[in-house]
């Protein structure tokens, strides 16, 4: 009995320990987001608008996004520095809204993409949405540009 | 079947088997698709069949949870369920949900809808109502069951398992906040996924497990239940900052990576408490239960989730691994074997368990259900090891040559085949487990 009470304190006690923790170390990984690893001042109406974009269309489920997601098509949160975006913002932007809307490409056994049909708006939204991610400071990763 | 509320578990456990089915066919259908990627693209592209593959899996998980509490609480409580009209009410509630989540996923109609528009962050893009669905469903499960504790007898088992679901509740509400930040909203996606399979799933878990073996194995409860605390204890206490395994790579600051590595290492401690722990009962119990099926599915599942959970979590979880391997088909690897080891098969395991006695007979078709663990277990482990080698080749051309992801993708091309035949035999198998519980008994001699 004694044994099993004590397991029981020390699974409750020692939970708690931890979860305070856990939620005094997000408290501050809230603020280093906050405030240093991600530009506020960049995160403007468009950029939110096309993260909304790229949840309702559920990119997710095919691509990545800082490594999560399903790994049936490309790295995403980096395609802005893949196309070039560091030296040509511009011809970035431009090189992956061609790319959006001369899908699917309907090649033979190649994975394909849906066309997604969206606006110019919505394109320029979602560029800038793709182009704020690879702002993120995220110490260092992916290990090359291939995402 | 002691008490005649039990036997809502039937209709969780039968909801829960047609969403499994629905599951594995999508992922087939998937696998398919990996090797020939223009079948049904226009129609239903690859991104919707995930969803469905994904959700699916969620939602049986948790039918199949409830279920379990529904069936296990009042033998442990002692009294019937509070109300079982609630519980009807209550698998109503998630059965409507969920059809019109598929519904959403399929036509995509009301898009970019506040309330019943798709809301497209991984694993979590049922559409609000949906989600308000399920954290009602949710409050009267809650209700319900802890009501019929507080009235009856209480025990270590069902104190766990309520602490579970009751954390399973809490942290779902986190898929209600989505910030305009990608950080943020990751950093506390994580709290509903993360939290969910690493942390408060594995009370369920180890609650389900523990009063197996106090039925399988006739040892007695005072020492299964101090087992049960020191589980959960080393679930928690490793799982909780674990987290930070996830908090490498997303904007996060560099401290989560000695915090998870060294954490989220440890997270194997509790997965291999739980084999020494079924083992150790069942060697002990000594009792010859006549359902042998059971047995192996709960010995099964603990080692398939130290494999699946422990062991393949383990190899890509340290930071300096993980710089290489985060998002190739080494999670897809880790994440089909810890899904099917640790909750797929413990679900398995209380409804083998339990169907008998739900439909009143002895337990029957043995052979055929001990067969079909054979084929998940096999099917399930040779996938793993499929995706594994391609996702060793992926991280090489890939994160350290810095090969293009398509050039790289069309040269695991024969491990996709392979995956997808060890798939097929996944499917078999799941449908024998379900022909096995669920079609025709032996009569009662």
């Amino acid at each position: 009995m004694q044994t099993k009470s004590a397991a029981r304190n020390i699974f409750y006690g020692g939970s708690l320990f931890f979860l305070v923790i856990f939620i005094g170390l997000t408290a501050n990984s809230h603020k280093y987001i906050r405030n240093t690893s991600t530009n506020a001042e960049t995160l403007n109406e468009s950029v939110v608008r096309g993260k909304r974009i790229w949840e309702r269309k559920a990119c997710i489920n095919c691509h990545t996004i800082l490594g999560e997601g399903a790994y049936y098509a490309p790295e995403l949160g980096n395609v802005f520095v893949r196309y070039g975006g560091k030296d040509d913002a511009q011809g970035a932007k431009d090189a992956i809204k061609a790319w959006m809307q001369a899908q699917p490409s309907g090649i033979e056994g190649r994975r394909q993409m849906p066309d997604f049909k969206l606006t110019d708006p919505e394109l320029e939204d979602l560029a800038n949405f793709l182009e704020w991610v690879s702002t993120i400071d995220t110490q260092g990763w992916p290990p090359t540009d291939a995402g | 079947m002691k008490y005649q509320s039990q036997k809502v578990a039937f209709w969780y456990f039968g909801a829960a088997m047609a969403l499994f089915a629905i599951q594995v066919l999508v992922g087939a259908i998937m696998g398919y698709i990996y090797v020939a990627p223009n079948f049904m693209s226009e129609l239903i592209p690859f991104n919707i069949f995930r969803m469905l593959h994904t959700n699916a899996l969620i939602v049986w998980l948790l039918l199949g949870f409830f279920g379990a509490a529904y069936y296990l609480i009042p033998e442990e409580a002692e009294r019937d369920i509070e109300s079982p009209m609630l519980a009807y009410g209550q698998l109503i509630l998630l059965v409507v949900g969920t059809l019109g989540a598929v519904l959403t996923y399929v036509f995509n109609f009301a898009e970019g809808n506040v309330v019943f528009g798709q809301q497209g962050r991984e694993f979590l893009e049922q559409p609000l109502w949906v989600k308000l669905g399920i954290i009602v469903a949710a409050l009267v499960f809650l209700y319900n069951i802890t009501m019929t504790v507080l009235k009856g007898r209480k025990t270590a088992v069902s104190n766990v398992l309520l602490l579970g679901l009751w954390g399973v509740a809490l942290f779902f509400l986190f898929s209600l906040y989505n910030p305009g930040n990608l950080s943020l909203d990751k950093m506390y996606w994580w709290y509903v996924v993360h939290i969910w399979v690493e942390g408060v799933w594995e009370l369920v878990m180890a609650a389900i497990l523990a009063f197996l073996m106090l039925k399988l194995t006739g040892i007695d409860r005072e020492i299964i239940e101090k087992w049960i605390y020191a589980i959960v204890a080393l679930a928690l206490f490793t799982g909780l900052l674990g987290t930070g395994h996830h908090y490498y790579w997303i904007g996060t600051p560099g401290y989560w990576q000695w915090i998870g590595s060294v954490f989220s290492a440890l997270e194997i401690v509790p997965f291999l408490a739980m084999v020494v722990f079924a083992f150790m009962m069942v060697w002990k119990g000594g009792r010859d239960h006549p359902n042998k099926a059971a047995v192996l599915w709960a010995l099964g599942s603990t080692v398939l989730a130290f494999f699946g959970a422990g062991v393949w979590g383990f190899m890509h979880t340290l930071a300096p691994v993980n710089f290489y391997s985060h998002g190739t088909q080494i999670t897809a690897a880790h994440g089909h074997l810890a899904f099917f080891g640790a909750y797929v098969s413990m679900n398995l395991a209380m409804i083998t368990y339990a169907m008998p006695y739900l439909r009143k007979s002895e337990p029957y078709n043995q052979i055929s259900n001990m067969i079909s663990f054979w084929l998940m277990a096999g099917g399930m482990s040779f996938m793993t090891i499929t995706l594994t080698f391609a996702g060793i080749i992926q991280t090489h051309l890939q994160r350290v040559n810095g090969e293009d992801f398509m050039s790289v993708q069309e040269q695991l091309g024969v491990f996709y085949w392979m995956r997808l035949g060890s798939g097929i035999v996944f499917v078999i198998g799941a449908l024998l487990f379900i022909y096995a519980t669920f079609g025709p008994k032996k009569v009662r001699a």
